[in-house]
């Protein structure tokens, strides 16, 4: 429905061409499409409110980078004050030095508690810990065999209440049992509940003064709208939570719910959940909820793998053959492996401002790039600068070696001599700048087909 | 929270627990009406902001809002309206309007049994709505046969047989890890067997960007189409309030797939606003069937636009 954060800023400052310093009103209308990107990303309210404010602030008057335009620049300041906010990455579980850790589990319902509780086991036993899962959903239809059915899949015990039905009780005699078994970790999985449930948070409170867990975890479903804000303080202020689960990351949800619970709750986000699987649960990346929350474009991490994949010396030089018009299929060959190194083309493309819109739909093949290097690869060095030396006799010996047909040669040839009449005329005075890869990138034509 | 307290006594009923439960949107959106209003025929600015800002709480989404708000002012204009209470009027049928026009009656089918697909992402409520669903139909004397479709996640096959015991329906049930499709297509064999007038299919939850199990759905509903030419009859998605605006994109993806029939959304009985809903009627023009607003069975009822408009103030 919107496109990316970064496309509409530069829009706005498309008729900005000097590159002075932000000033208020440039900076007002950014934070306009911040604030609807924000909206759109399930960001709270009150809080964009509060994070307009901070960026508000640091905006006005800072300096524009040479490097990047106004737009960018407003991009990095609130990618950058974003993933301030978000957090460290890689917070771990408070562990108790020697006892039985003891890990609550609570949310709303269908938030992914239990299978939360079933992939921190698997990991806690992997580090080599061993764990107790307790069921104290004594709501929820089945919900205790479904932890029972993780337990058995994982090899984890599962504390068994043998018919006690009250979930403080249960807990306790847990810990208890957990504590005998000399298990380093208990962790209690109880049942979804509605902040507004007075009876169920009441219950919650009793559970953690029975128990006095060392982390209480608040499992959040990442694409939770504007309530997010509530009821993670309500949470918070009844039971006091150390630490945030994010579930569901996997799907589309741009995760603004993230930004919301970590204001107002203060407390890390330490791990978000990535999959069905029970291996499906990674370390918080605050980087790439950032640039979710944002839209995904990230013209940020664009400029900055064009600048580790590339060496400005090089880059000189082959400023120069262009001047020359000396570009040879050789020098498109190294191109061509520079641009790999900067990642998968699908991602690369996704990077670019306008062209995830553009390329909708189209499966961007990686495939191409390694035929096209195949096709250079079996040419001889002679035939790689003189590419008018190749006739048929040698294109069929080409691309038998290459794997390909003879029509792939044709195509790559001509192609090759486009790009070739392109870069004469961008050399030819009208082309501002040096060599500019998203430029030839998002220019499209020229390039191989991809 | 305190003013919510007054209206708790009394809430034994239906509509008022449906207006506790959307009683903070009330209440904001009140108070940007009491700011609107200003006892002025005029709508400004500010007022409009402070609307804005209500509606975008109840997560109805920018576009949306933008849309009512034009609506809003251009009927406010045209009409001369002077009274809080008739802009009032204005603001709740411009969103009646919007939620009532692709509100329609459900298929019937030539011949029973009628197959229901339930369908839906992870944790939004599906099985807990086909147990509510069979009861209540159960109880209005209808046969039902439930189908646990759900062979993925631990124990959802015991979830549904719970249902099916405690409201004492049939179904139709494998072993964990077997074909959906399978289930499915027993369970609608046994329903014309045994002469059902309904058949529900649980399915497993599943992200809508997940493209092989969005495959897998495809194949369950024309495995179904298998056994009846013309099931299901009805393909229900169901969301959950407190999810945002991505509810709009599982409403998208899911009818790309699949072509819903109705939307079911649960979990309004939080803070959860479910003005999402009217972002959703809008871009897929896709009626509401139900909505849920609590845990108990009889919390699960048919939706009623003006009476949930109403309830919004």
């Amino acid at each position: 429905m919107f496109e990316n954060l970064s496309n509409r800023l530069e829009a706005i400052y498309k008729n900005l061409k000097g590159r002075g310093k932000l000033k208020e009103a440039d900076v007002d209308a950014a934070l306009r499409e911040i604030r609807i990107a924000f909206i759109e990303a399930d960001v709270s309210l009150p809080v964009i409110k509060e994070f307009l404010e901070k960026v508000r602030e640091k905006a006005v008057g800072h300096e524009v980078l040479k490097s990047l335009t106004p737009g960018h620049q407003m991009v990095k300041i609130v990618n950058d004050e974003l993933k301030d906010l978000l957090g460290e990455e890689g917070a771990k579980l408070q562990m108790a030095s020697n006892e039985t850790t003891i890990v609550l589990m609570v949310g709303l319902q269908g938030s992914g508690k239990t299978t939360t509780a079933g992939k921190l086991a698997r990991m806690l036993k992997k580090e080599g810990k061993k764990c107790m899962l307790v069921p104290a959903d004594v709501y929820r239809p089945a919900a205790i065999d479904q932890l029972n059915v993780l337990g058995q899949d994982l090899e984890v015990d599962v504390f068994q209440a043998e018919g006690e039905n009250d979930p403080v009780k249960i807990c306790k005699n847990a810990v208890a049992e957990a504590a005998r078994r000399m298990c380093q970790v208990a962790i209690l999985d109880t049942a979804g509940r509605t902040q507004v449930d007075e009876d169920l948070m009441e219950e919650i409170r009793n559970i953690k003064k029975a128990v006095n867990p060392h982390e209480v975890l608040f499992v959040a479903d990442s694409m939770m709208g504007q309530q997010a804000v509530d009821v993670a303080r309500t949470f918070h202020e009844a039971v006091g939570i150390d630490g945030v689960v994010l579930t569901k990351m996997d799907g589309d949800a741009r995760g603004g719910a993230a930004l919301s619970i970590k204001t107002v709750t203060g407390k890390p986000i330490k791990y978000m959940g990535v999959g069905e699987k029970l291996e499906a649960l990674e370390p918080f990346h605050p980087d790439r909820v950032a640039s979710r929350i944002l839209g995904k474009g990230d013209v940020l991490s664009l400029i900055e793998k064009a600048e580790e994949a590339y060496d400005l010396e090089e880059q000189a030089e082959l400023e120069k053959k262009f001047k020359k018009n000396a570009f040879d299929l050789e020098d498109f060959r190294d191109q061509l492996k520079q641009v790999k190194k900067m990642g998968s083309l699908q991602q690369l493309v996704g990077m670019i401002p306008g062209a995830s819109k553009l390329m909708k739909g189209v499966q961007v093949d990686d495939s191409v790039l390694v035929k096209t290097e195949a096709i250079i690869d079996s040419m001889t060095p002679v035939e790689r600068s003189k590419q008018n030396l190749i006739n048929g006799s040698r294109k069929r010996r080409i691309a038998a070696g290459s794997g390909t047909t003879v029509n792939d040669i044709n195509k790559l040839l001509k192609q090759f001599a486009q790009m070739k009449k392109m870069m004469k005329k961008m050399s030819s005075g009208k082309f501002k700048g040096g060599m500019d890869l998203s430029q030839m990138m998002g220019g499209g034509r020229g390039f191989p087909p991809f | 929270m305190s003013e919510t307290q007054e209206t708790e006594e009394t809430s034994s009923g239906f509509f008022s627990k449906l207006k506790k439960g959307l009683s903070k949107t009330r209440q904001s959106l009140a108070g940007g009406f009491d700011n609107i209003i200003h006892g002025k025929a005029k709508v400004e600015t500010r007022n409009l902001e402070d609307l804005e800002e209500a509606l975008l709480i109840g997560d109805v989404g920018f576009e949306t809002t933008s849309i009512i708000l034009e609506k809003l002012k251009k009927g406010v204009a045209d009409e001369r309206l002077r009274t809080q209470e008739e802009v009032f009027e204005q603001l709740k049928n411009i969103m009646v309007d919007m939620l009532e026009t692709y509100q329609k009656a459900p298929v019937q089918p030539d011949s029973p049994p009628k197959v229901i697909l339930v369908i839906g992402v992870n944790g939004s409520g599906k099985t807990t709505t086909i147990g509510k669903l069979s009861q209540k139909w159960t109880e209005e004397g209808k046969k039902v046969i439930l189908a646990a479709g759900d062979t993925f996640r631990a124990a959802a096959i015991e979830q549904l047989q719970q249902w099916a015991d405690r409201v004492g329906v049939f179904i139709v049930k494998q072993k964990s890890g077997s074909d959906p499709s399978a289930v499915a297509f027993d369970a609608v064999q046994a329903g014309k067997a045994r002469g059902a007038d309904i058949v529900l299919v649980d399915t497993a939850g599943r992200l809508q960007t997940n493209q092989n199990l969005m495959a897998e759905l495809v194949k369950i509903k024309r495995v179904i189409g298998k056994v009846m030419p013309e099931a299901p009859h009805e393909t229900l998605l169901v969301l959950d309030a407190s999810i945002g605006q991505n509810s709009v994109s599982q409403a998208k993806l899911f009818n790309e797939a699949l072509s819903i029939d109705g939307l079911v959304m649960t979990k309004l009985d939080g803070t959860s606003k479910g003005g999402v809903l009217l972002n959703i009627t809008q871009e897929l023009k896709l009626p509401v069937r139900y909505i849920g607003i609590g845990e108990k069975t009889e919390d699960l009822q048919e939706f009623d636009p003006k009476a949930f408009v109403e309830a919004l103030f």
